[in-house]
């Protein structure tokens, strides 16, 4: 199979790999997919202000998996959490060329978002709530 | 990614022709291109005399007789026309027939389609190792089983089963054994007499030798095995197998088994010794790696391992420019990692993180270092990456964790 550069330029040089503490009030985290079915993608957001100002992740699978996951950083950071939940599958699929056999990677990072995010709102939520009380 | 150096270490998908193969074969395009069964001139003489001399070779290179070699494309359909061919023509003796989960797809396949016309297929599972059990093997023959289909060598894991005992139990109740013997023959020890072998099929490709031809032995005395044709068209090949002879290629097959055979020992000594020395470096410098197949009863030139928490097609591609293969399902057409591992219990896990290395003649000392080097950063680096890597590191359990399942 041929990979487009695209693909090839994140897989060699991926950004934005590492992890953000988990723990942390301000970070958002999404994990999907699973080992036997041959990829798992963990991204992680920091917000302040409403904006995410950093973008981590780590991901086992192909290197399609990995260049959406990485791409899917690149474009998070500096956008609002309303920004960021525009970011669609059918943009990193376009943007890194992915052939139809791996759209299914565009999703989980779609995917991966869109959990970051919720998780984030959660702890803030919870947070607020912990204050009002 | 075009500095790389090339290297080729996927010798059980295929083989490069040795040179002295090609010399052997050159005459017969240009200058002896006469058909095999043109029986009135001698462009068809010279051909039919070089047919029989490589038919003579080929089969004394696995124990047989030359009228017991039948010429086809390749071990794909030697192995079509061994199991669709007996089950056909002893339909009226029974219609159940044996074989075991780690098959290659050419036999596994044909074995499906009959099961859909009305036979009975007993499919033997494998142990961790890709083993079969003979007393499995015993238990599943009954009176009506026609025919048992039990590879020698695996391809991907190079799992070895013992074929000899394997004929012996056939032949006890009467029932023919078929063999694919793709990975072994020039390989390994193999003798279809001493090994009580009915059907077996080869292929030239995989022993440095041409694509496109192969041959399919049918045992003629004690018992004679007959065998409905798949291809039909002129009665070549004593009716088995119509259709005009490959002579170049059958020609450099011959010579290919006759390389082999001269210092076969010699030379899958020396191909196991540079397998060895990629495994010790692999195992001693990287931690979670697991092989899969069989730890002694194995091919020399097989090397397949389980790289655990990176994904077998992102290795790959971190190895570029160096040619092997994965289980993973993403390398393959049917999105389902290997049938071979899952077989073995190895876990869906394991298996898309699984690589093959198959070394052959042409690979060298330097090359196996130069393999081991890449294979180790890329491992490295992909589980940098890997967030399962983390996870493990941290103490977690990862067979407990509840996946977003996709």
């Amino acid at each position: 199979m041929a990979y487009s550069d695209k693909v090839i330029d994140h897989y060699e040089h991926p950004r934005n790999v590492g992890s953000l503490d988990k723990d942390s009030p301000e970070v958002g985290t999404g994990v999907v997919g699973a080992p036997e079915c041959g990829d798992v993608m963990k991204l992680q957001i920091q917000v302040e202000n409403g904006v995410i100002v950093d973008a981590k992740f780590k991901t086992f699978g192909c290197g399609s998996a990995i260049a959406s996951s990485s791409l899917a950083t690149e474009w998070l950071k500096g956008r609002s959490l309303d920004e960021a939940t525009e970011i669609k599958n059918s943009d990193i699929a376009q943007e890194l060329a992915l052939p139809p056999v791996k759209i299914h990677c565009s999703v989980l990072a779609e995917d991966a978002i869109k959990q970051a995010i919720e998780d984030y709102r959660r702890k803030q939520q919870q947070r607020q709530e912990a204050e009002q009380e | 990614m075009s500095d790389k150096r090339l290297v080729y270490m996927d010798n059980q998908a295929t083989t490069r022709v040795d040179p002295r193969v090609v010399e052997a074969m050159l005459p017969w395009f240009s200058e002896k291109y006469g058909n095999a069964a043109s029986r009135n001139h001698a462009f068809g003489w010279e051909a039919e005399k070089a047919v029989e001399a490589a038919r003579r070779t080929l089969a004394e290179g696995i124990g047989a007789g030359p009228r017991e070699l039948i010429f086809t494309s390749g071990s794909t359909e030697a192995n079509n026309l061994a199991i669709l061919g007996a089950a056909r023509m002893y339909r009226e003796r029974g219609r159940h027939l044996v074989t075991c989960a780690t098959e290659h797809k050419a036999v596994l396949d044909p074995m499906l389609a009959l099961q859909a016309r009305g036979w009975e297929v007993t499919v033997l599972g494998v142990d961790a190792d890709g083993m079969i059990d003979l007393d499995e093997l015993r238990a599943a023959l009954r009176d009506d089983t026609v025919l048992v289909s039990i590879m020698h060598g695996n391809n991907e894991v190079g799992t070895i089963h013992p074929v000899a005992e394997i004929g012996a139990i056939c032949h006890e109740r009467g029932v023919l054994y078929h063999c694919d013997a793709t990975q072994t023959v020039g390989k390994e020890d193999l003798d279809v007499e001493r090994d009580g072998i009915d059907l077996l099929s080869f292929s030239a490709h995989k022993i440095y030798g041409p694509k496109g031809v192969g041959a399919l032995y049918v045992r003629r005395r004690r018992p004679r095995v007959r065998l409905e044709p798949i291809v039909y068209g002129g009665g070549h090949e004593r009716g088995f197998r119509s259709g005009t002879l490959n002579v170049p290629g059958i020609v450099g097959f011959a010579r290919a088994l006759e390389l082999c055979l001269e210092d076969r020992a010699g030379e899958q000594a020396r191909i196991a010794a540079l397998r060895d020395r990629l495994q010790e470096r692999l195992l001693g410098e990287l931690d979670y790696v697991h092989l899969n197949g069989h730890p002694e009863r194995r091919l020399a030139c097989n090397l397949n391992l389980s790289f655990e928490f990176v994904e077998g097609e992102s290795l790959l591609m971190g190895l570029d420019g160096v040619a092997v293969s994965s289980g993973s399902a993403c390398t393959s057409a049917s999105l389902e990692p290997s049938h071979v591992l899952r077989a073995m219990g190895r876990g869906d896990d394991l298996a898309h993180s699984s690589i093959r290395f198959s070394l052959g003649r042409f690979n060298t000392e330097e090359e196996v270092d130069y393999v081991a080097e890449r294979t180790i950063a890329a491992v490295r680096r992909l589980r940098e990456m890997s967030p399962l890597y983390e996870m493990a590191l941290e103490g977690i359990d990862l067979n407990k964790v509840e996946w977003n399942r996709h």
